[in-house]
Formats: C-alpha cells, sequence, structure tokens
C-alpha cells in the first residue's frame, strides 16, 4: 500500500510540451509512472514521445481516465491549471510551480475547499510525490528512493522542504529502509496538503510502520501537526526542523508578533514535536539515524 | 519586500485610504517645501524601516519653517538602530481624539485573511496583544468571498469603536482589504487609525508589505525596488536574482532549495563554523546562475571557504558543475570550495568535475552533508 498514489493512478501533465513539464513528464513515465495524456491549450492532437496532447484536461480525463495531475506550468497560468483540472474531477493534482503570489494561493485553496471538495491539491511549490516503485508525480529523482519491503517495516516521509525531502529519501536509501509513500507538502503559506492530511493517511496505512517529518522554521503548521500526533498518531516517528540558526526574518509589522504569539521557531517547533513523543534529530542525518533505531526496535 | 511609510501612504492612497497630506524629503529644502505645501503645523518623520523611531528623535512637531530646518537637520543622517536616515515623510500635523489598530494579513494556519481590529491602537497595541487579548478582534474573511461593508461596520462594533467613527473605520476596512488582496500584500497594517475631532477617520501610519512573487502584475512596484534596504552583499545578488541574506561568518554557503540552504547553515554550526550568508539557488538552476551564485560569495571578504551543498531534484548535478568550471574561468575565487553532490544527474556533474582537472586545494568533494560541512569549517580555520 501507499498514500494518495499507486502503481494504478493514471497521470496526465499539465504543461508537458514546457521545458520543465517534459523534462520531468517523461522522467516520471521513465520511472513506471503512468503518464496518459499532456495537456497544453492550442496543441492538442500532437504528442511528446508518444503521450498524446489535449487542449483542455477535461478532454484528457474524458479520453484516458486519468485520476491525477501533475501541474507544471509558470506561475501566471499555474492558479487556472489547478482549478481547471479539479472542475475536469481529477482527483488528486500535484502542483510545483514555484513563485504563485499567495493571494492566488488562497483563493485557489478556498475556491477547492467550496467547490471541488474531491479534489486534494500537493504544493504549490512542491517536489510532488513518491510512492518508490509504483508511481512518482514531480520533480524528485526515483533512484534516490527505496521501494518497500513487502515484510516492512517502510516509512512515510512527509516534508515541507523539496530538497530536504530527497535528503530524507537518501539517509533512508543508504540505511537500507523502505518507503511507503514520500510526500513534499511544500513550504509556501497555502499549501493544499498539510503536514496532518499526510499524518493521518500514513497512520491508516498498513503498509507504512514508521513516519518521519520534516519541518522548517516559521508558521505554525510543526506545532499543530504536534499537537495531532499527541492524540492520533500511534505510529513512532522521527523529525527534522530546518534553521536552527537561520537569520530571524523579517517580521511582519505588529501583526505578525499578535499571529505568531511566539509560534515559528525552530526550537519552538522541536520541543512542540519531543513533547508529542517524536525523536527529533538535530540535522537531516541524525533524524535518518534516529528513524534506521526505531526501524531495529520493529523488526 | 517592505514599504517605507512614504510608500505605504502612496500605496494607500491609490485605494483611495484617507492620509495626511505630505511629501518626501532629502534635503532640509526639500523639508521645507514640503511643510509649505501641507500647511503647518507638519510632523518631520525619518523613513527608516525600523520600530521606535519617536523615541530615538527621528519624530518631529514643527510649526514653522525654521523648527522644520531644525528637525529636519537633525534627522538627516541620524542613526536609527543601525539604520541611516537619508529619507524624511513631511505631512500635516493631525489633531487626534482616538487611535485605534487595523490590520489584514494570510491566517497560514487558518487559511484564510484575517482581519484585526482593536479600538485600543498606538505604540503598545502588542503589549494589549498580551494583557488584553480580547480588545482586538480577529475575524477571518474567506478570500472567495471577500469583506462587504456590512461585516466590516459589524468588525467595528465587535471593536467597541465608538458609534461617531464606525461608518469611516468600516469605510477604510473595506479599501484596505481592496489594497490588502488587489495590492497582493503580505501585510497591510494601519496603527495608529485615528478619529479626528471632526469625526474623520484616517490612517496615520502605513505599514505595508509586498508579495514578491506577485511583482509580474505591479509594473508599478519597480521603483520600490530601487530603495530596498540591501547591504552591497545583497544588491549584487539581487542583480543576479538570488536569495540571498548576508551574515557574518566565515563559510560561504550555496545550497539549492531554502530547506537544505537552512539546514546547510545548521550544519555549519554544529561542527564549530560560521555561515557568512544563506543563499539559494532556487530550483532548476543552470550554469549561469552557479556561476553568479559564486561571484556573489567571492565579494564577500569574510569568506575564507565555499561550502556548495546540491542535491538535485529540478536542479541537475551536470549544471551545476558546469557552472563552477565556467565560475572558475570567469571569476579568480579567493576561498577553496567543498562540493557534496547528490541527486539528479549527480553522477554526470562529479564526471564533469573530475575532468576538469580542479586542483584539491581549489575543490574538494566530500560524500555527505556533514563530512562536507566539516571540511569547509576547517578549511575556513586554517
Amino acid at each position: 500500500m501507499s498514500i494518495f498514489v499507486n502503481e494504478n493512478t493514471k497521470v496526465i501533465v499539465q504543461g508537458l510540451t514546457g521545458g520543465q513539464g517534459k523534462y520531468h513528464g517523461l522522467r516520471n513515465r521513465d520511472y513506471g509512472t503512468n503518464v496518459v495524456a499532456g495537456v497544453t491549450p492550442g496543441k492538442g492532437g500532437q504528442d511528446v514521445e508518444g503521450i498524446p496532447i489535449f487542449d483542455t484536461v477535461a478532454e484528457a480525463v474524458a479520453a484516458t481516465g486519468a485520476d491525477a495531475s501533475f501541474v507544471a506550468v509558470p506561475p501566471k497560468a499555474a492558479p487556472a491549471a489547478i482549478l481547471e483540472a479539479a472542475a475536469a474531477g481529477v482527483g488528486f493534482v500535484v502542483c510545483i510551480t514555484e513563485g504563485i503570489p499567495a493571494q492566488d494561493e488562497a483563493r485557489v485553496f478556498n475556491t477547492l475547499l467550496s467547490d471541488y471538495p474531491n479534489t486534494r491539491l500537493l504544493g504549490p511549490n512542491c517536489p510532488g510525490i513518491i510512492s518508490p516503485g509504483k508511481c512518482n508525480i514531480g520533480i524528485t529523482a526515483g533512484e534516490i528512493a527505496m521501494p518497500p519491503s513487502a515484510e516492512g517495516p517502510n516509512v512515510g516521509i512527509v516534508s515541507r522542504s523539496g530538497t530536504l525531502t530527497y535528503q530524507a529519501l537518501y539517509e533512508l536509501k543508504q540505511k537500507g529502509i523502505g518507503v511507503s509513500t514520500c510526500v513534499g507538502i511544500g513550504g509556501d503559506p497555502v499549501p493544499g496538503t498539510n503536514f496532518i492530511d499526510c499524518l493521518r493517511e500514513f497512520e491508516a496505512d498498513p503498509d507504512t510502520h514508521a513516519i518521519i517529518m520534516i519541518g522548517e522554521i516559521g508558521g505554525s503548521a510543526e506545532e499543530e501537526a504536534a499537537e495531532f500526533i499527541r492524540g492520533n498518531v500511534s505510529k513512532p516517528m522521527s523529525a527534522y526542523i530546518a534553521g536552527v540558526t537561520a537569520p530571524a526574518g523579517k517580521k511582519m509589522g505588529h501583526a505578525g508578533a499578535i499571529v505568531s504569539g511566539g509560534k515559528g521557531t525552530a526550537q519552538g517547533k522541536m520541543d512542540a514535536l519531543a513533547d508529542a513523543g517524536v525523536k527529533v534529530g538535530l540535522n537531516p542525518t541524525e533524524a535518518g539515524e534516529l528513524m534506521a533505531q526505531i526501524v531495529a526496535g520493529l523488526r | 519586500m517592505d514599504l517605507f511609510e512614504y510608500q505605504g501612504k502612496q500605496y494607500f492612497a491609490r485605494f483611495d485610504i484617507p492620509v495626511s497630506p505630505g511629501d518626501k524629503a532629502d534635503t532640509v529644502d526639500e523639508a521645507v517645501a514640503a511643510a509649505e505645501a501641507a500647511g503647518y503645523p507638519v510632523v518631520v518623520k525619518a523613513q527608516v524601516q525600523v520600530g521606535g523611531r519617536g523615541k530615538a528623535g527621528g519624530i518631529k512637531l514643527a510649526d514653522n519653517a525654521d523648527e522644520v530646518r531644525l528637525h529636519a537637520g537633525n534627522i538627516l543622517g541620524m542613526d536609527i538602530k543601525g539604520h541611516v536616515v537619508h529619507r524624511l515623510w513631511v505631512e500635516h500635523a493631525s489633531d487626534i481624539d482616538e487611535e485605534y489598530y487595523a490590520s489584514f494579513t494570510l491566517d497560514r494556519a487558518a487559511k484564510k485573511h484575517l482581519l484585526m481590529l482593536s479600538a485600543q491602537g498606538g505604540v503598545e497595541i502588542e503589549a494589549v496583544a498580551e494583557s488584553d487579548p480580547d480588545a482586538i478582534v480577529k475575524l477571518h474573511i474567506d478570500p472567495v468571498v471577500g469583506l462587504d461593508a456590512g461585516t466590516a461596520r459589524q468588525a467595528a462594533v465587535d471593536a467597541k469603536i465608538p458609534e461617531r467613527a464606525l461608518d469611516g473605520t468600516a469605510d477604510i476596512l473595506v479599501k484596505l482589504y481592496r489594497c490588502f488582496t488587489e495590492g497582493d500584500c503580505d501585510l497591510a497594517e494601519i496603527n495608529p487609525l485615528i478619529l479626528k475631532p471632526t469625526g474623520e477617520v484616517h490612517a496615520l501610519d502605513a505599514k505595508v508589505s509586498l508579495d514578491a512573487n506577485a511583482a509580474f502584475r505591479h509594473p508599478e512596484w519597480a521603483e520600490y525596488a530601487e530603495t530596498e534596504v540591501l547591504d552591497e552583499r545583497e544588491r549584487l545578488a539581487k542583480t543576479h536574482d538570488l536569495q540571498y541574506i548576508g551574515l557574518d561568518g566565515t563559510v560561504g554557503i550555496i545550497a539549492n532549495g531554502a530547506g537544505l540552504a537552512m539546514s546547510t547553515l545548521d550544519v555549519v554550526n554544529q561542527v564549530g563554523g560560521s555561515a557568512a550568508n544563506f543563499l539559494d539557488i532556487g530550483g532548476g538552476a543552470n550554469a549561469d546562475v552557479m556561476a553568479a551564485a559564486l561571484e556573489v560569495i567571492n565579494f564577500d571578504q569574510n569568506v575564507k571557504s565555499i561550502f556548495i551543498n546540491i542535491f538535485g531534484g529540478i536542479t541537475r548535478g551536470e549544471e551545476v558543475a558546469k557552472g563552477i568550471v565556467e565560475a572558475l574561468g570567469r571569476v579568480d575565487l579567493r576561498a577553496p570550495m567543498v562540493i557534496r553532490l547528490d541527486g539528479t544527474n549527480a553522477e554526470e556533474g562529479r564526471q564533469i568535475l573530475a575532468d576538469a582537472g580542479i586542483p584539491e586545494s581549489k575543490l574538494r568533494s566530500e560524500p555527505t552533508m556533514l563530512a562536507a560541512a566539516r571540511s569547509a569549517v576547517a578549511l575556513a580555520q586554517n
């Protein structure tokens, strides 16, 4: 098992004819992902290395039965592309686009919430998701992820930072630990999928036996996740929070201080997670080592 | 991107939010001219992006041209907590009956817009938030629905803003919300929002932070980029479009992704070193970007070693390697480099570096992030 995506997931790539979309879309296919179509307005009828291109997501879905979309279009076009996928009934949308205005993200998130509750958005500004050996949507280099073993124990990964997601996959592979699913939720202000969404799925997934969580300074998502873990996650966890020594960000007027109420520092997040029973490492390697100890205990 | 008060007020004016008549001034003569145009009495205000201007003597009242000359002369060039005053804002002084507080931000936890409104505005608003949190009304707004005048008025009622100021406050809230959304602000804050004896409600200060991601649809923001507070290193980085923050240490850092860059700072610190900077070359960086990053690092005289920490995803290892080779041909790097390269096309990247025949004294390759950090810190301490 895995969460959100598996070997049956059929993926369309919005922007398959563009530079990034083509490069990563084809890499995803090479990995074994079921990439069934591409969508680029005005280029319907063409193909990219055998993958048919459609003008609209609705046409692509009707022709292929796709149930997931990989959005790889520039920031100006990404909000509309996400909503187009949702309107066409796509249940899982992965958006890697970096640089979408926060106002647009907030509008897209709340539009999905009210009009398309059956569509889950992952991202924007995220590396995507990989269920090793089954499905890879996004920009993760598939070879750094170790597929899960039938007997386990296997680890689920959820991360706010793209490159640290790869780092976590890599640390586990070095240690010979399989991964059920690795989800990069992205570091933007309004992520479509958050830590808690992923933790809930991992808790319910019988093939995930332990979880690594990687957070970073800013916001309060890690503190909220810690609160959720305390009452809802029985599986053992390790974590790492980036930014212990990061320069203090610019304080956003009085409003920032009032909203955060002292939350947002790396230390505060590490303390909250440790209080919830999570083993917290001081760097990604240490978090990997802590997970290796957890896995050894489960074997 | 944070705006100065005068820019914030000019931005507010675009959305019809009432502000005091005034103008910016870079010299004493300009200050007098601005004062004459605004009408006495005036307030002469230092334009710096730091709190506590008033206590530092950076805000003065003037009743005539002589007083403007005196105060403007004193304030220009003044150092307020490390920020030197190069510019003043001179505006007509307002009579104040009451001071309120109003702001719009994005509440990341709720994923909604957040209005905060209080009848107890002024310099002590953060203390009010601690001692009497109920005195600040917090209202979540669905970005799809927006804020209408009725809801804004009710928020003002809930904040115990007096009857005679309700309509004026509601009107400003609706305009400030438009400024926040259509104006692509991360923060739009008025403190204090004042009630004048005449019954008018009016923005006496402006704190605006703009979302840099939205710059593509705001050509009018170009002028703000010219006044952004940056040190020389940061200015050079900006010309290359790099995410750079200058720090005080000796290990120059180049990483791809904000998380990995922060993590690199952490690891350098943990093994006893100190970072000279935060530099995220972003996703999909090509050889040009890599070469530019090395130029920026090389510009910093404190840098004794350079730690390049790359885990390729959208960034490809061979592009990073080409960038390093290219930079070596373009820039005379003073400090030795230590590289850790993994992820997408890392093998090809390592091969390119090996084939380039760069001496070990200039570039050392390490298998892990920790080993690379130790190596870079040791080089910096030699």
